[in-house]
């Protein structure tokens, strides 16, 4: 039974003007995504915490010059640069913990809840390609969490600097680590909301996220007590989702090389770092960034919506 | 049925007729072509086929679960269908271009609460290309009643505001194809009349508008022709006419005479019962001259009503072949 002719029409010649063009696209919905991620409470969740944080790490740094030590004697110049190294690890992890909180919680319901909203219906049904449109979305996550990174690090280095006295090594480096740790954690919620509901997507993210970490400082454990098995899971752990070997180059950035020295050993501190990243681990972490896009934009293209 | 096995033989006389038009004639503005598509074990739509020419009006009917919404995603991209093709404006539906001139109502209408209803227009211009200006965008929010409500976050609209931001969102850019998915079920009286002005003016446009409804008054009122779909397949189609048969009339009249009867017989035949004529295959503006002529001849006109079965009737013959209305 039809109700119209079976022999196909004579296709027309597009209209360039009117053409789909990805790039356009692209930029169209990354920029969306980023008004969204502003508008959205999370943002304001996120703009508290970050204050919350600097506020009492200020307090914090700017009294460890006048700390005493047991022979009730100032802090050595070594004994506060120490200190401030590990204490700016510290609190760049708890940054790079609100990064992720962040951008897990915006990446989930930037998809799947405009999937299930049925706010997808009247994008997708518009002359774009669904790859462009995630993309997009993509672009846009990773700059809100490159604004985040740079404002929020940019004023903690300004505080360490103003109360301790101390200057990174490396700070451009280390919030290139700390935003490629960003990205790789919203590609992986990306690619979950292209499959999950908005909050298992998120939630599944940041597990991932504090399971490899664990994973690493159990990792650091087994090399302390040289036991390789143990060793091992940090390794796989942070081949399986990069964003603990990232943390790690985040921390070789921060810290002073003569840090190392004057704790000895950094094995099995989780805030030390041992050494920087080598360039096989930063290929495998671009080759996982285009594996983990390339399943999210195949899933995404194919579905039914 | 008999009735829609001669719509296929029509139908495929109009394909005849197509594949020898002159390659000047526009394509249609959907042409589909043995759509299928299952989910599961559950067929949803079987070797569905439909053509809606250029500024044509076509109503989707069918009961719930009948496959029209499937329809309308495959034919805008938004469900792979397992077999068929679609064409949109004469471009293969794989294309993403092939939508540059659809506009789009979808059943479930949400659009980003972060946004204001003006800021969705200009999103939904820029990912067409569409260069819809403020000033273009504003008269499309007046048009659907929301123009107090431009600057507003969407997010507090209620649902019959968002679905007429959603016919908004549909018209922007001047579209050559509408289609429309439960257009005014979250629509008060007034919205669904604002609905039908709509529609009408979309007509008078020249845009080819599929509308998928339940409310079939609406339907019989804008629509040139419809398809019937039921268990993910089309049941019947045509237009108005050929659905609902020639119009018909009915008479209460007193002393009707030989010369009565001549008059009566001039149309497609009548039959009489007591007081009671029904006179078959009459077009609806000659009702009037054939009473005055009836009067004429000193017969007393007591009742005159429309014999024409109602859209909904034939719907319900359709769906419910054999069973009581």
């Amino acid at each position: 039974m039809t109700a119209g002719p079976v022999s196909p029409p004579r296709p027309v010649t597009p209209d360039p003007a009117r053409m789909a063009t990805t790039p356009l696209t692209v930029l169209t919905v990354a920029r969306m995504t980023l008004r969204e991620a502003s508008r959205r409470k999370v943002v304001l969740a996120l703009a508290a915490l970050t204050v919350v944080l600097l506020g009492l790490d200020a307090w914090g740094f700017a009294k460890i010059p006048g700390l005493e030590t047991d022979q009730a004697g100032q802090l050595t110049s070594g004994e506060a640069r120490l200190i401030a190294s590990i204490l700016l690890n510290l609190v760049i992890f708890a940054m790079s913990l609100i990064v992720a909180l962040g951008t897990a919680f915006l990446a989930g319901p930037t998809l799947s809840g405009e999937l299930e909203s049925g706010v997808a219906l009247a994008v997708l049904a518009r002359p774009v390609r669904r790859t462009a449109v995630l993309l997009g979305k993509w672009l846009g996550l990773v700059a809100f969490a490159a604004i985040f990174v740079v404002v929020a690090c940019g004023l903690q280095f300004v505080i360490v600097w103003v109360t301790v006295g101390y200057v990174p090594p490396h700070p451009v480096t280390a919030m290139a680590f700390l935003l490629a740790e960003a990205v790789v954690l919203l590609s992986l919620a990306l690619l979950l909301s292209s499959l999950l509901s908005p909050m298992a997507s998120g939630v599944l993210a940041v597990g991932f996220f504090g399971a490899t970490w664990v994973a690493g400082v159990i990792g650091g454990i087994g090399d302390v007590v040289g036991n390789d098995g143990v060793a091992r899971v940090g390794d796989i752990s942070r081949i399986l989702l990069p964003t603990d070997g990232l943390w790690h180059g985040v921390m070789t950035a921060l810290q002073a090389p003569s840090v190392l020295a004057d704790a000895g050993d950094a094995l099995g501190n989780p805030f030390l770092s041992p050494g920087p990243l080598s360039a096989a681990y930063l290929g495998w972490v671009v080759v996982w960034l285009a594996l983990v896009l390339g399943v999210s934009t195949a899933s995404f293209a194919r579905r039914d919506i | 049925m008999a009735f829609a096995e001669d719509d296929l033989l029509a139908a495929e006389a109009v394909a005849d007729v197509a594949d020898i038009e002159p390659p000047d004639r526009p394509s249609p503005a959907v042409w589909c072509s043995g759509i299928s598509k299952r989910y599961g074990r559950r067929a949803a739509l079987t070797s569905v086929s439909l053509t809606i020419e250029r500024g044509e009006v076509v109503g989707l009917l069918g009961p719930n679960g009948a496959g029209k919404t499937s329809l309308i995603k495959i034919m805008l991209g938004l469900v792979r269908a397992d077999a068929g093709e679609v064409m949109l404006l004469g471009r293969y539906g794989h294309e993403p271009g092939s939508r540059s001139g659809v506009g789009y109502l979808p059943e479930l209408f949400r659009y980003q609460p972060w946004l204001t209803a003006e800021e969705v227009l200009a999103y939904h211009a820029r990912l067409a290309r569409l260069p819809v200006d403020a000033a273009t965008r504003l008269d499309l929010l007046t048009t659907v009643g929301l123009r107090a409500r431009a600057g507003d976050r969407v997010g507090r609209f209620s649902k019959g505001m968002q679905q007429r931001l959603g016919l908004a969102v549909s018209m922007l850019g001047d579209p050559q194809l509408v289609v429309l998915d439960e257009p005014t079920s979250a629509l008060d009286p007034v919205g669904r009349a604002d609905v039908r002005e709509i529609l009408l003016k979309l007509k008078a446009r020249g845009t080819a508008v599929l509308l998928n409804s339940h409310l079939i008054g609406e339907v019989e009122r804008v629509c040139d022709r419809v398809v019937i779909l039921d268990h993910g397949r089309v049941a019947a189609a045509g237009s108005l006419d050929e659905l609902l048969g020639e119009s018909e009339v009915r008479l209460r009249l007193d002393g009707v005479d030989d010369a009565a009867r001549r008059l009566l017989g001039r149309y497609g035949g009548f039959e009489q019962t007591g007081n009671w004529v029904q006179v078959r295959a009459i077009p609806p503006d000659e009702v009037p001259d054939l009473v005055a002529g009836l009067v004429r001849l000193g017969i007393r006109v007591y009742a005159v009503e429309p014999g024409r079965m109602t859209l909904e009737d034939r719907l319900l013959d359709v769906l419910r072949p054999g069973g009581a209305r």
